[in-house]
């Protein structure tokens, strides 16, 4: 299951585990995006909270969790090649692994049709 | 209030798919392929920008050159008709009211290019200044299209277009031509740090000659934003409205000293400057390279030692370097090239050295 935030970040389900990235669209509103600061693993988040930046050439862009718990993997070839959020934001481009406290989080998520229709407006 | 302005081109950069954004309200392209690709394009090869949103003031009349003489900072009164000359205007107490190009058009015409987002307030400075000096002053932003070609092939691909010799033009000239049939100003400077040309023609004619020019590239030259124009300028030091230079930061700060003229004759702003020059500047502009990972970005703080010593105006990932670089304005006497800075991102201390400027200088 994959849902989505108002703030372009995907959530990706699977048991207790969510990892979480960002959309094609935030990533192509962005542009070339040149360092990411993740979180460290262990560190814990509710959702809505800041979690990681992100930098292009331009700007840079917050991204929130969305969903509560622990981190317990974070992408560090995201370290290296950050421009892997350009190439492949919903794939190798992904962010981190979060334990999920409390699944019900998801309900107040996006589902992929209505992410779609969002981005539209 | 009152409704974004859009240049002739507006239609031209939603076809061509940029992103727009507003620009001190204007809706402007930020990008259309990606900074990177189009800042590299300028470098190698040869970018195309609209910059129609800049301003155009005509002073004309007998007294046009004593009038912008006590206007501007740096010494126009040798400039020969074809010339440009860069300058700001300041305020009495020092501080930047704008930069800006002065064209001499003709014996008695010149004809100013301001900051699109100061066209209002530098208009309204230029005649509330106007103390009985015999001169015509308007207002022609509106009436003016300019498209910048920049880029070691600039010249190469302009020329198809034109009977003017632009090898023969040299850096800071210009001359009336026509580019395409259409009747131009074809200036040789620019904003990025390379060769190229600023060709100002009627705003009807900015689509013709945009296009005109595109296709003369030949798939050479790139259309870029005003993302890439940002880092251009900001490799090559040019100081930008609003970060390098504020009301509050005197031109010796911002490292302008050879654009202000003291024994030319008095002009605003010229005691104030004269008793930095003298006392020594408070502060400067430097340039700095992250040691530690992140960007920096303007107003983020600099601290030396665990002290605030100034703050970032400008920072950015540098296309051209593939790291992050920033210029700061900085306490004179406690930061110098080669100390340990760090920068404040997010409320944590990041590394970063004080390096010469600017970071880019083309091979001539």
């Amino acid at each position: 299951m994959i849902k989505y935030t108002e703030n372009h970040e995907w959530v990706r389900v699977d048991g207790n585990k969510a990892t979480m990235g960002v959309s094609d669209y935030a990533q192509d509103s962005m542009g070339d995006v040149v360092f990411v600061e993740l979180p460290e693993v262990d560190d814990s988040f509710t959702q809505g909270d800041g979690m990681a930046t992100i930098e292009s050439v331009k700007a840079v862009s917050d991204v929130y969790a969305g969903v509560s718990g622990d981190i317990v993997e974070i992408n560090e070839a995201l370290l290296d090649e950050p421009e892997l959020i350009n190439s492949d934001p919903m794939g190798d481009g992904w962010l981190v692994v979060i334990d999920m406290k409390d699944p019900s989080d998801l309900d107040s998520l996006m589902t992929e049709e209505e992410y779609e229709a969002f981005i539209k407006e | 209030m009152s409704d974004i302005k859009k240049t002739p081109l507006n239609e031209v950069h939603r076809k061509l798919g940029a992103k727009m954004v507003d620009f001190g309200g204007w809706d402007m392209p930020v990008q259309y392929s990606g900074i990177k690709e189009e800042h590299n394009a300028v470098r190698n090869q040869a970018g195309l920008f609209d910059v129609s949103h800049m301003g155009e003031i005509r002073i004309q009349g007998k007294d046009a050159l004593a009038f912008i003489q006590r206007l501007i900072s740096s010494d126009v009164s040798d400039a020969v008709i074809g010339q440009v000359r860069y300058g700001v205007f300041c305020y009495p107490h020092g501080g930047i009211v704008d930069d800006l190009l002065v064209y001499r058009i003709d014996e008695e015409e010149y004809l100013l290019i301001v900051n699109a987002g100061n066209i209002d307030k530098d208009y309204a400075w230029i005649l509330e200044n106007q103390k009985g000096e015999d001169v015509q002053i308007s207002n022609e932003s509106d009436d003016f299209g300019q498209i910048a070609i920049q880029g070691p092939l600039s010249e190469s691909i302009l020329q198809k277009l034109t009977d003017e010799k632009l090898s023969e033009i040299p850096y800071y000239f210009f001359v009336q031509g026509r580019v395409s049939g259409i009747p131009c100003l074809i200036s040789r400077t620019g904003y990025t740090g390379e060769d190229g040309f600023e060709v100002y023609c009627d705003a009807k004619d900015t689509e013709f000659l945009w296009n005109e020019m595109m296709q003369a590239g030949n798939g050479e030259v790139v259309p870029c934003g005003l993302g890439a124009r940002d880092t251009l300028r900001f490799e090559a030091k040019m100081p930008l409205y609003g970060h390098e230079m504020t009301k509050d930061i005197n031109p010796l700060e911002t490292g302008l000293a050879r654009f202000v003229s003291l024994d030319k004759g008095d002009f605003i702003g010229r005691e104030a400057i004269a008793a930095m020059k003298e006392a020594g500047r408070p502060r400067k502009v430097v340039g700095f390279e992250m040691v530690g990972r992140g960007v920096p970005r303007a107003e983020y703080p600099i601290e030396k030692d665990g002290e605030v010593v100034g703050y970032v105006t400008t920072g950015t990932y540098s296309p051209t370097f593939e790291k992050s670089l920033g210029l700061a304005l900085v306490d004179t006497k406690k930061v110098d090239v080669d100390d340990r800075i760090d920068v404040v991102i997010r409320d944590k201390r990041v590394e970063a050295v004080v390096v010469k400027t600017p970071f880019y200088r083309r091979s001539k």
